[in-house]
């Protein structure tokens, strides 16, 4: 008897095909789950917010302090649409969190700063998410600085703030806007396909086990080897399927850029979702049922989540933590994806991103094929 | 028999689930084309036993082969010669019966699948369900498709554990009528059973009780080994008559049967002696043949006694 037959892996993939047109739920679940995430993440998250509401309260009516609320009205990520009276009440709209920053002009700020006293401007922000309020206030200390080099001329011009003996220029390559979406719908591909891929995959073998039907598998002469890449072959294609819903998502509906060949990340897919589909075989070997299934698939997902770099930035996790994102296909395949997508890289590029993954997988089926039991002990 | 070499040839067949040890040393030989029929009460290992056959569980301990294979370590050579159907269904019910049917002639590497498939649906008179869900049907359907999906392959040995469980007794009829063909066509099959009417079908009988092979033998040999003596006992107020012979010394089963009671027990002239004592006068008392079923619960009862 040979190891590999493929008449026999040919009935698996026959079989596994038609259970899938079947199963209706795990069908709405593969076109739908993309969709979801996708809305979700790609329209409600953004990690560079504007607009955000802002509150003044100015003892100064000088055309200094004017002109930098309305500087700071031009840089977008001040929407000032109150003006405050008194002290209590800016820090009641901040511990209330109706507002996000309160801007205190001091009494005679016009008349400080004319005198060359260097007056202070307050800005209070309600930093309980650091992540929304880093950008503006950096924002902020631009504003001030251009709009008092407007005003401070003449007579005042020495006053202007001092200009740094260097010109000093940002490039922000490859998204110049800041843009989340660039940087969240590529990334996206990828956790949709780790989600979909190993709770499918895990839940598919587990059920024949649960539903008896493994014992009837395990007494034909169909081998292990078989049953794994027929079992991983159609939801391939399903991979295939999340993928070009999302790639025309990014393009028409998010307006990504693309850089670099969409056939090559669709190549190099192939790694990442086999990887996925191992993963998810290995915990049905693991698995008695499609519950433990299912929890063991959100065991996996949680970092891959949270330590692959596609929520927090990768280089601001401490080394433990690199570390095994390291270990995880997410991590590689978001820096493959974005590096094609959105930096333009080739082959020779990525290559260093996919090797780990290869060996990612290779172990991962290794584990499998061992845990598999050709037996019901 | 001597020349021909038996199909199932196993000695001292043991397995142990932790501490548990559900399959005690069992042997067992069955000749070709040979309706071998397995009994014993629920638990009782027969289930572990036909696994251990079929390569779906390792022996612990013991020898032996299956269609000349040995059981320990050439399970790849015995899957495809054998037709295994499991107590439960385990064929797959989101899909269709030909689909299934399909699915095993794959598996299996038939030849001519196509023909091979048609002509079995045609054979079990299944081509009116062959495009519904295998989920659908009822379970006398279910088990006619298991059926067929374990003898497409042409295997040389049936292994089937219950089959007839749930199944109404014009479909259990049809089922052994099969089985009867096939094994007049030369296959051998080993069925586990709880039915005395399907025992008295086969050829021969295993009774094996929590783990130990209790008796072997044909019908009448076990029925001969046992010694038991049975009378039916008719007349009025038998519900009383019974629960007073119950105590009686000789006797050691009483079963009420419709408008007749059937009391044995293993020693004879005792159990005249009560039924004389007892019975005598109102009833009408009459010595019948013990059957399979009073052997089965005596050998329940005291299994310490070996036929």
């Amino acid at each position: 008897m040979s190891v590999f037959s493929f008449p026999r892996f040919a009935a698996v993939v026959a079989k596994e095909f038609v259970q899938m047109r079947r199963d209706r739920l795990t069908f709405a679940m593969i076109i739908g789950l993309p969709l979801i995430q996708l809305v979700l993440f790609g329209y409600a998250i953004n990690s560079d917010p504007r607009h955000l509401p802002t509150a003044v309260l100015s003892a100064d009516n000088s055309v200094f302090s004017r002109s930098i609320i309305s500087a700071m009205r031009t840089s977008s990520y001040f929407e000032i649409d109150e003006t405050l009276t008194s002290r209590e009440q800016a820090v009641r709209q901040l511990a209330l969190g109706r507002t996000q920053f309160v801007v205190t002009i001091p009494e005679n700020f016009g008349r400080d700063l004319a005198r060359g006293d260097r007056p202070t401007l307050l800005i209070e922000a309600d930093a309980t998410d650091p992540s929304a309020t880093s950008n503006a206030i950096s924002a902020m200390r631009e504003a001030v600085s251009q709009a008092l080099s407007r005003d401070l001329r003449g007579p005042l011009s020495d006053l202007a703030p001092t200009a740094f003996p260097v010109d000093i220029r940002i490039h922000a390559d490859y998204n110049p806007e800041a843009r989340t979406e660039y940087n969240i719908v590529p990334g996206l591909m990828g956790v949709i396909l780790t989600l979909t891929l190993v709770i499918i995959t895990a839940m598919a073998m587990t059920r024949e086990r649960e539903r008896g039907t493994m014992e009837n598998l395990l007494a034909t002469p169909i081998r292990p080897l078989e049953v794994m890449i027929g079992k991983i072959i159609p939801y391939i294609l399903v991979g295939y399927v999340q993928m070009l819903l999302i790639v025309g998502a990014a393009r028409f509906l998010f307006e990504v850029p693309f850089a670099g060949s969409v056939p090559l990340v669709f190549a190099v897919s192939v790694l990442f979702i086999a990887a996925n589909l191992a993963v998810g075989l290995t915990f049905s070997t693991v698995a008695r049922t499609q519950l433990q299934a299912m929890q063991l698939s959100i065991f996996f997902f949680l970092p891959s989540l949270l330590l692959s770099g596609f929520m927090f930035p990768f280089r601001g996790m401490p080394g433990w933590a690199q570390v095994i994102g390291q270990v995880l296909p997410l991590t590689h395949y978001l820096r493959i994806v974005r590096g094609i997508l959105l930096k333009g890289n080739g082959p020779s590029e990525i290559w260093s991103e996919a090797w780990p993954i290869a060996a990612f997988l290779v172990g991962v089926i290794l584990i499998g094929l061992t845990r598999y039991r050709r037996t019901l002990d | 028999m001597a020349e021909v070499p038996p199909v199932i040839d196993v000695r001292g067949l043991t397995k142990t689930f932790g501490r548990r040890t559900v399959v005690k040393g069992v042997d067992m030989q069955i000749a070709r084309g040979e309706i071998f029929g397995f009994l014993g009460p629920n638990g009782s290992g027969k289930t572990t036993f036909i696994r251990m056959l079929c390569g779906l569980l390792k022996p612990d301990g013991g020898e032996g082969t299956c269609l000349g294979f040995n059981v320990r370590t050439e399970s790849d050579k015995i899957k495809p010669r054998v037709g295994y159907m499991a107590q439960r269904f385990s064929l797959y019910e989101d899909l269709t019966v030909r689909e299934n049917l399909d699915f095993m002639a794959r598996a299996y590497g038939l030849p001519g699948r196509k023909a091979a498939v048609a002509e079995t649906i045609e054979r079990f008179r299944l081509s009116s369900y062959a495009g519904q869900l295998a989920g659908s049907l009822s379970g006398g359907w279910k088990q006619r498709m298991a059926l067929a999906a374990c003898i497409l392959h042409q295997p040389e040995l049936l292994l089937l554990d219950e089959p007839t469980a749930g199944v109404d007794p014009s479909a259990r009829r049809d089922f052994w009528d099969e089985v009867h063909e096939l094994a007049a066509g030369g296959i051998t099959a080993l069925i586990s059973t709880h039915y005395m009417d399907e025992a008295e079908r086969c050829h021969r009988l295993a009774y094996i009780a929590y783990g130990d092979l209790l008796a072997r033998g044909t019908g009448p040999e076990l029925i001969a080994a046992s010694g038991l003596c049975t009378y039916a006992v008719s007349g009025p107020d038998l519900a009383e008559l019974a629960a007073t012979l119950k105590h009686a010394p000789g006797v050691d089963q009483v079963a009420a049967f419709g408008v007749t009671l059937h009391v044995s027990g293993r020693d004879c002239p005792a159990l005249e002696a009560a039924l004389e004592k007892n019975a005598a006068g109102r009833w009408r008392v009459t010595r019948i043949e013990t059957s399979l079923e009073e052997v089965f619960i005596d050998l329940m009862r005291h299994p310490g006694k070996a036929a």
